[in-house]
């Protein structure tokens, strides 16, 4: 945070007669790492040759991107109110988030049903493995040393960390996303919510629900 | 096109279980925090080929059953704090699974 010492190469107070402003922010934000070298020459060569084009990469970063929880959730609130659909789900999870036409890509879906006697968690210890398909981009917690050591070691204090409270009458399940797996957590329905559409439950449901750290909360009555 | 060769699944869902402990070069998928500890196969995934392999864009084969395991949190860490009913369950490869003690 401080400044260079002879940022103008002369010694004086740093008044200009307006208001103290806060320190310029580097113009690279970002430093390019051994990886990061290797990632832009590769791409660069891929391009000069033809194989594939600066538009093909950003529209595979664009639908990325386009990716969100919305997707998850539109599949949770439809298991929520759709009793056949919730068992086809859990069948087979692939073939039922197509349904909704949501892509599964590569990965095997795998759903876990929260109930009054198991709550389940997802971490990925090794890296970050992350159901993207249908949630997106994994918020920076999830991704972080900590979180993916403390979920397997002490997932009690991590859940009330997020404000969850696990009775030990229940059993909390953990989920390590190892290898060929991903994991979306099928979060309950909470009570108050009988008369609500499929849309409007869709609205409730977080992403956080759907890694398994919170619950899903019924809006408010009578809220702002 | 002939399918890629797999190695046929030993174990079931119930069945005991217990990871190899082993600490092999190169890249491996899995946790050191179960290695040598005894589980339940939960379900079998299928088979896929073998990431210690496809890492070093080797074909993966023969490629390899991959099953959810259960662990029991109490058996993992010797200061785990909740109830004994709380569980992890992780995915790994066959080749790192031996028949675990019936029980």
């Amino acid at each position: 945070m401080t400044a260079p010492a002879e940022p103008h190469g002369h010694d004086h107070p740093h008044e200009h007669g307006h208001a103290p402003h806060p320190p310029a922010r580097p113009d690279t934000d970002d430093t390019l790492t051994y990886y990061k070298a290797m990632e832009v020459a590769v791409r660069e060569l891929l391009i000069e040759k033809g194989v594939i084009s600066a538009d093909d990469v950003r529209r595979a970063i664009e639908a990325m991107d386009a990716r969100s929880p919305a997707q998850g959730a539109r599949i949770v609130a439809r298991a929520w109110t759709d009793p056949a659909y919730k068992a086809r789900l859990l069948a087979d999870p692939n073939a039922a988030i197509l349904e909704l036409g949501i892509e599964p890509g590569v990965y095997k879906l795998v759903v876990l049903e929260n109930t009054p006697r198991v709550h389940n968690l997802v971490v990925c210890t090794l890296c970050s493995c992350y159901p993207r398909g249908v949630l997106g981009l994994p918020p920076d917690w999830y991704k972080s040393r900590a979180y993916r050591s403390r979920a397997v070691h002490e997932p009690r204090a991590v859940l009330r960390e997020f404000g969850t409270e696990v009775l030990d009458s229940v059993e909390v399940r953990v989920h390590d996303s190892t290898a060929d797996m991903r994991y979306l957590v099928l979060p309950e329905r909470p009570a108050g919510t009988e008369d609500l559409s499929a849309s409007e439950l869709a609205e409730l449901v977080t992403r956080d629900s759907m890694i398994g750290v919170a619950r899903v909360r019924a809006p408010s009555r009578g809220g702002a | 096109m002939t399918a890629p060769e797999a190695a046929a699944p030993r174990f079931r869902p119930g069945d005991p279980v217990r990871v190899r402990f082993a600490d092999p070069p190169g890249h491996i998928r899995t946790p050191w925090y179960i290695r040598g500890h005894a589980g339940v196969v939960e379900r079998l995934c299928g088979t896929f080929g073998n990431p210690e392999e496809l890492a070093y864009n080797r074909p993966g084969t023969p490629r390899q059953p991959l099953y959810r395991v259960r662990f029991r949190q109490d058996q993992l860490w010797r200061d785990y704090r909740g109830p004994a009913s709380d569980t992890v369950e992780v995915e790994i490869f066959q080749h790192w699974l031996e028949p675990g003690d019936a029980r």
